[in-house]
């Protein structure tokens, strides 16, 4: 199933890539993100697919300029294309991704099992960005931005992000 | 046009969307408390992502260089093909509560039917969709029990809530024409063969949060046919009014 949804990357490009980053979550690039889907280059012309992570995600069209600004910068044309097939998963977001994401205080996604019974608030899984700790509840199913619930953690009392699980 | 039929069968379904976005989307600064406010514009936000991938694909049918702003701001009031259910006002958090609730279990099982749709775009756009919905109906359905089996006076507003809105839901199942000769081609859904489970599922929760089914058997519809309330006319009002100000103008 993975290899699927293995996205189709030319390696030369991959150094241009990781410069461009979510703009509301700096610390991931593009490629920890698994939006990428598709970067071809022929003729100097570079086709990009790119996936939102939500319809609505309002970072996308940053993403897009972002992208075009980053290979333009080195002389290279960018055409972006926007796909909605296959749909984008949590499953996605690279291991480095996960553990930057964490470090950046943004607890990273749990299985879709595990993710519901969180945010239904009937289990305490979800880990502290701080302390670590997993005496935590659910603030709010929905937070800052379309990806993430809010959480608080009961024993140092950090509120904290958390990104919810997308299957 | 080519492709007429499909193209009002996209706004059918997208106009849905941008129509109840635009009244989760009034909300915002405004709801009861910081967590539901953001939740209301969350929703708002997937609700309108949602209406912009139907609306340029309905665009391109529209050629000479339409946008899906076009699509979105500058039709005529009768040219909105949403059920009434959507264009509701706010009356209060219970209201709105209800009014997504009852939306949610309709369009999570369209979203459900579309995804095999043999339109690839369509399909596309529902599968995206089907997460996010999912995660509405659990908000919404949360909030009916949390009210309905809540103090007295939660209960009695979201009975009222209930009460009031009840007759609008059986235009969501109501087929125009367009969806007829869609659906016969495979593309579209044939959304009354799930009313049954819809009004099953909608009735379990209702029993579950401790609230009385309707019985009247009045229901009104019209907005599929581009017939709307009276509030219909002020929602456009606020969401055309940049376009109709300044035309053309974009971010």
């Amino acid at each position: 199933m993975t290899l699927v949804h293995e996205p189709n990357i030319d390696q030369s490009l991959i150094p241009i890539l990781e410069k461009v980053s979510d703009p509301e979550i700096p610390v991931l690039t593009v490629l920890d993100l698994g939006v990428i889907r598709e970067a071809k280059l022929s003729d100097g012309l570079v086709e990009i697919k790119l996936t939102p992570t939500y319809s609505g995600c309002p970072a996308m069209d940053v993403i897009g300029d972002d992208l075009r600004k980053a290979f333009a910068d080195e002389g290279m044309v960018a055409k972006i294309e926007l796909v909605l097939a296959p749909a984008w998963s949590t499953d996605w977001i690279s291991e480095s991704g996960r553990n930057k994401m964490e470090a950046y205080g943004i607890a990273p996604p749990l299985s879709a099992s595990a993710d519901k019974e969180a945010l239904l608030g009937k289990k305490k899984i979800v880990k502290c960005t701080l302390c670590g700790s997993t005496n935590t509840h659910v603030v709010s199913q929905f937070g800052s931005t379309a990806c993430k619930a809010l959480f608080k953690c009961d024993d140092c009392l950090e509120p904290f992000d958390y990104f919810k699980c997308l299957k | 046009m080519e492709n007429q039929a499909l193209y009002k069968y996209i706004l059918g379904i997208a106009d849905n969307s941008l129509i109840l976005g635009q009244r989760l989307g009034e909300l915002c600064g405004h709801g009861p408390s910081l967590e539901t406010d953001i939740a209301l514009t969350n929703i708002s936000l997937d609700l309108i992502g949602q209406t912009r991938s139907y609306y340029q694909y309905a665009a391109k049918f529209l050629g000479e260089n339409k946008t899906e702003d076009d699509v979105a701001f500058l039709r005529l009031e009768n040219e909105y093909l949403n059920v009434l259910l959507v264009e509701q006002p706010n009356t209060h958090f219970g209201y709105v509560m209800a009014r997504q609730y009852l939306f949610d279990v309709f369009h999570l099982m369209l979203m459900e039917e579309l995804q095999h749709s043999k339109d690839i775009t369509l399909a596309a756009i529902a599968r995206k969709g089907i997460k996010e919905v999912s995660y509405h109906k659990r908000f919404s359905g949360d909030w009916i029990k949390r009210l309905g089996d809540g103090t007295e006076e939660s209960h009695a507003k979201m009975q009222e809530a209930i009460n009031d809105l009840w007759r609008f839901t059986e235009e969501l199942f109501q087929m125009t024409e367009d969806d007829r000769l869609v659906t016969g081609e495979g593309v579209g859904i044939d959304i009354s063969k799930f009313k049954e489970a819809y009004y099953d599922e909608v009735t379990a929760l209702l029993r579950e949060a401790t609230l009385t089914i309707p019985e009247s058997k009045f229901f009104i519809s019209g907005g599929k046919e581009g017939r709307h309330s009276e509030h219909m006319g002020y929602l456009l009002a606020d969401l055309q009014y940049m376009q109709r100000t300044y035309p053309n103008m974009s971010w």
